[in-house]
């Protein structure tokens, strides 16, 4: 051992006294039980250590090489969304009793986090009306497919419906997912910007463990859920929902229209887009699916003394007691995006997030009218909340260009994952402003008209 | 100190705010108009109504009731709790990375994607395989899409195998992802060196073996001497390696699992790399692979095109896509923060530290505990609370008592082929005064089991709250806050 | 000493089984069992009109640290559940063969009986501990 690094605090005195204490003379002798042959030779073929400062330096110049939201108003959402997050969230997750803890195994030292959780899974079944919430999942994505999961092992049915009105990401992950048990997923039809009822009609029979949908829908569609249920129940099939959670502040809450189990990412409250991740996914089920549900739940209890606290509960469902015979193999949670999320959802408060989704769906709405009035098609039939897609003469690729040349980052292009690729799906959050929006409506005129 | 055990809800009044949201600067629209009438909410959800700094006196209270790395030492076996570097903080903060958005164009994102390019070259180079893929967010998400690859790979070879080996000392993860992945587990039993019994492996390795998981070193701290003929059982029956990086800080800069014979690897960030656990997450669980099995890796791909980062979806043998977007980017950068920091030669020297750290700590508790496996360790040890029982007093209890001097216990009762386990990780970050005064605890608390087992049974004492009733709460659950229910106990407590 | 009870039929996996006139019987677990298993926090009972196979999986127990399954000793439809075991799962602790019973199924193979140990055998096994 040579250079010395921050966080190694061993000097060479340590080294010796405890070489000595091993009565060794060398660290070597501690990998003597590494077979020579797969030793490595040389060091690591990596770039050299760099010293803090540079380090710094080096980092702001490759995260400049980003285009920001910060700088460049984004009407890009499809799932990721550019919201407001109030100070106070990130001065609370950067308490480093909560970030540097590991999962609270020892609920004595851990009622912090415990609670904060408590709290987290109360308030996700505010929001989507359902009994149980867990403590949260990777991202709303593999939480769709876990939900789906659930139900074809509790309904030992071995088929899923799935909306191709859903996320395209959710449903390539639902795919992916399925491969392992080996159940089908079905895609149902668009008719329109909606899921098509005569579709699903046609398609779901008494092996149909499930009908799963989003709410808005990828186009930012509000999917009648009411409808949708009533045809699941003619088959038993359990409905699932994907809820993006801001909306829920103003739409009726899924568990009221008949969903048993509700996903979804809670980007939207607290979190920040990160180039997509991490964010946090959320789980929630009617009681019935209590004890089906994957990954950590907190509960509450109390002490010897009958002192309020709080412990993760209902772990005989998990890895590390059922193993082979686990349902999910999911081991974490997201534990501090959740914090982030209920601090969020704190300073937002039983009206702020009602204000803050009005605000989307008014933005939006104004958008998508200036857009009718400047002869646009908005392709949505359906009432949107805070995104919708609208028909372009040209290629949204081109207009996207023109866009960004005029310092705008454009909305989502439809053409990948529909083959729509004259079509852009455009997010509009509270953080656009009126003048943003009119920007982006006057660079599109221009570039479609010149 | 007066105590403070309220929950958000309890301290909400109506009409408090905790944010400043903007007024609508465009028309205002009447939900009534737009929505029909049964997908409109009828009642609000009931969130919290605070003011700021109540906000921030609860939030400060939790954090106050929580240890972290930050508060002290954190042994705890396989979860590798060393520190959490302040700098990838700041880094991952930087809204050149924080506020990018995932579906922007590629030429908008070239920092981040060149970022991600370079971590994949980087941990390849780290674990001896020839690409990663950096989408799976956590081990177990890694463990998962490892053995999906395994399935592809087979599948396009016209094989179907479906069982997957795990030794008996394995986390519980291994056999739960071979399950979701579709496969049936086999378990190997360990031999009396606490080593896998290449005999017994010869047994059940046959036609039908799909892979073998393997963490080296293994889940009691000891290298898997015979690495290389365990591969070559293995692979002579045509089943592949899966390396459970889990142990992976024992390793850097030493070996590789690619020189020790493994196909694919997946590396625990949140653990080798110091991106913090966040109280249980987000990780991230990077998977490496072999060359043969680069068809099936992920999509989306991060190439490079000349002097261009690219998105790549054009995998036709790909597994397909296993999580959103491109992984937990903002973890990835913490890692590769780290691993700039550090260098090659730093991260050798956080093995030998590692490793030299945990054989010190080893020594020292020996003669006061049960040592099933008294020999050289890698990062981590097992010892067992045998002993102890046999007085009365078992590995809880001592775990506990623990808490009473400001640590946070081993893992306990892991692996399941120990008896009273306790696995210890003091990690390369910690300073041998702290170790010195940890073991000295440990020593103390030995003691008090022969001569004062109650001081050990009754702990902790000094923690805000004592030992909790985990099966009135799997029996009757409470998992949410309801005005009804806390009215109800109010009443009760009135009552008594 | 575990307790057992004379006039009950045993398997291996500790099941028991109580005849309660023509095909159909009563199953539980044994005092052994719930003994082993600790403090009983849920159970996961078949459904009534299910099918239930000898020696195969019916159902579940959860204590807080563990899960078990339960193995039906018989085959046949189950034409009974113990539905207080949904709130009040420790009575499997406390009356394993009494308030604790599981299910009631009729059977459609009582030769399957023939199989299943006594009390004395029962007693034998799990003394030997060859469990």
């Amino acid at each position: 051992m040579t250079a010395t690094y921050r966080y190694l605090p061993d000097t060479k005195q340590d080294q010796e006294e405890m070489l000595a204490f091993l009565d060794i003379s060398s660290v070597d002798e501690l990998f003597e039980d590494i077979p020579p042959e797969i030793r490595l030779k040389g060091e690591l073929n990596i770039p050299d250590a760099i010293p803090e400062p540079q380090l710094m330096k080096k980092m702001h110049k490759l995260a400049s090489q980003n285009k920001n939201a910060n700088e460049y108003p984004i009407f890009l959402g499809a799932g990721t969304y550019d919201h407001y997050i109030p100070s106070v969230v990130n001065h609370m997750i950067s308490r480093s009793e909560f970030y540097t803890a590991y999962t609270p195994y020892q609920p004595e030292i851990s009622q912090g986090e415990l609670q904060a959780i408590f709290e987290f899974q109360t308030m996700v079944c505010e929001l989507t009306g359902m009994d149980v919430a867990n403590s949260s999942m990777y991202d709303g994505f593999t939480s769709l497919a876990e939900a789906a999961s659930l139900a074809v092992a509790s309904t030992r049915r071995s088929k899923v419906l799935v909306s191709k009105a859903v996320h395209p990401e959710s449903r390539a992950i639902l795919n992916t997912v399925a491969g392992g048990p080996g159940y089908t997923v079905e895609e149902i039809n668009l008719a329109g910007d909606c899921t098509d009822l005569e579709s699903l009609q046609a398609q779901i029979d008494k092996d149909t463990a499930a009908v799963i949908v989003q709410y808005p829908n990828f186009f930012g569609s509000i999917e009648d859920l009411a409808e949708i249920k009533n045809i699941a129940d003619t088959t038993g099939a359990l409905f699932i929902v994907s809820a993006n959670p801001l909306s829920l502040a103003q739409l009726q809450a899924p568990g009221k229209l008949g969903a048993d189990i509700v996903v979804g990412d809670m980007q939207p409250l607290g979190i920040p887009m990160s180039f997509g991740g991490p964010h946090c996914g959320y789980f929630a089920v009617t009681k019935k699916f209590m004890r089906k549900v994957p990954g950590r739940i907190v509960g509450q209890t109390a002490d010897e003394q009958g002192k309020r606290g709080f412990v993760l509960t209902l772990q005989a469902r998990e890895q590390h007691i059922r193993r082979d015979k686990a349902s999910s193999n999911i081991c974490s949670n997201q534990a501090l995006n959740a914090l982030a999320s209920s601090i969020c959802m704190t300073a937002l408060g039983k009206q702020g997030i009602r204000d803050m989704a009005q605000l989307n769906i008014e933005k939006a709405d104004y958008m998508a009218k200036r857009l009718q009035e400047k002869g646009f098609v908005v392709a949505n039939e359906a009432p949107f909340f805070n995104e919708f897609v609208v028909d372009l003469p040209r290629p949204v690729k081109e207009v996207n260009t023109k866009l960004l040349e005029q310092g705008i980052i454009g909305g989502f292009d439809l053409g990948n994952d529909y083959g729509f690729d004259h079509q852009m799906l455009i997010a509009v959050t509270e953080q656009r402003t009126k003048e943003e929006i009119d920007q982006f409506i006057n660079v599109l005129e221009a570039s479609v008209n010149g | 100190m007066v105590e403070y055990n309220d929950l958000i809800f309890e301290i909400s009044r109506s009409g408090r705010v905790g944010s400043s949201l903007p007024e609508s600067d465009v028309n205002k629209v009447d939900l009534q108009d737009k929505f029909p009438k049964h997908l409109i909410r009828d009642i609000p959800a009931e969130l919290p109504e605070v003011s700021e700094l109540q906000l921030v006196r609860h939030y400060t209270a939790l954090s106050n009731k929580n240890h972290g790395i930050d508060n002290g030492f954190y042994p705890l076996g396989s979860c590798t709790m060393k520190y959490n570097p302040k700098i990838n903080e700041d880094v991952a903060r930087l809204e050149g990375f924080s506020r990018i958005h995932p579906y922007q164009p590629a030429e908008t994102a070239q920092g981040a994607l060149q970022l991600l390019y370079e971590l994949q070259e980087e941990l390849a180079v780290i674990t001896g395989m020839d690409a990663v893929t950096l989408q799976p967010s956590a081990g177990a998400q890694g463990e998962w899409t490892g053995l999906m690859m395994v399935k592809a790979y087979l599948k396009e070879k016209g094989e179907t195998r479906t069982k997957v080996l795990v030794p008996d000392s394995a986390h519980g993860t291994n056999p739960a992802s071979a399950t979701v992945a579709g496969f049936q587990t086999v378990t190997i039993p360990s031999n009396e060196n606490g080593l896998v019994d290449v005999e017994e492996l010869k047994k059940h390795v046959d036609h039908d073996t799909a892979a073998l998981m393997l963490t080296n070193p293994n889940t009691l701290g000891l290298f898997e001497k015979e690495i290389v003929e365990i591969a070559k059982v293995v692979h002579e029956a045509g089943g592949l390696l899966y390396y459970d990086g889990a142990n992976a800080n024992a390793i850097l800069g030493k070996t590789t699992p690619g020189k020790m014979g493994f196909d694919i690897v997946h590396l625990n960030l949140h653990k080798t790399f110091t991106t913090p656990h966040g109280g249980g997450g987000p990780g991230a669980g990077p998977v490496g692979v072999k060359k043969k099995l680069i068809p099936y890796l992920p999509v989306p791909r991060i190439e490079k095109d000349e002097d261009k980062y690219v998105i790549d979806f054009n995998q036709p043998l790909s597994i397909g896509r296993v999580k959103g977007y491109y992984g937990n980017f903002g973890i990835l950068v913490r890692a590769y923060t780290y691993i700039r920091t550090m260098g090659p030669e730093g991260l050798r020297q956080v093995s030998e530290s590692a490793v030299l750290h945990a054989n010190y700590l080893r020594k020292k508790l020996e003669p006061y505990f049960e040592a099933p496996y008294s020999q050289i360790c890698k990062h981590e040890f097992v010892l067992s609370g045998s002993k102890q029982k046999k007085l009365g007093v078992r590995t809880l209890d001592m775990a506990k008592r623990l808490l009473d001097f400001g640590y946070h216990p081993p893992t306990i009762y892991f692996p399941l082929n120990v008896e009273e386990c306790l696995m210890i990780e003091p990690t390369e970050t910690e300073s041998k005064e702290t170790m010195d005064a940890f073991a000295d605890v440990m020593i103390q608390i030995a003691k008090e089991v022969e001569n004062n087992p109650d001081v050990v049974l009754e702990s902790p004492h000094t923690t805000v709250i004592g030992r909790l009733d985990e099966v009135q709460a799997a029996r009757q659950p409470i998992l949410r806050y309801t005005k009804e229910e806390a009215v109800e106990i109010d009443k009760e407590i009135v009552k008594s | 000493m575990t307790k057992v009870t004379t006039n009950l039929l045993y398997s291996k996996d500790h099941e028991w089984v109580l005849q309660l006139g023509g095909n159909r019987v009563r199953i539980g677990i044994s005092d052994y069992a719930q003994n082993q298993l600790g403090d009983i926090v849920f159970v996961e009972n078949p459904d009534s009109d299910d099918e239930v196979t000898a020696n195969e999986t019916m159902g579940t127990i959860e204590s807080v640290k563990t899960a078990s399954e339960i193995y039906s000793p018989v085959s046949g439809t189950v034409v009974s559940v113990n539905e207080a075991l949904g709130d009040e799962p420790e009575m499997i602790n406390e009356q394993p063969y009494e308030a604790g019973w599981l299910i009631e199924v009729e059977m459609s193979n009582p030769e399957e009986l023939e199989s299943l140990l006594n009390d004395g055998a029962y007693q034998e096994f799990v003394r030997k501990g060859d469990v």
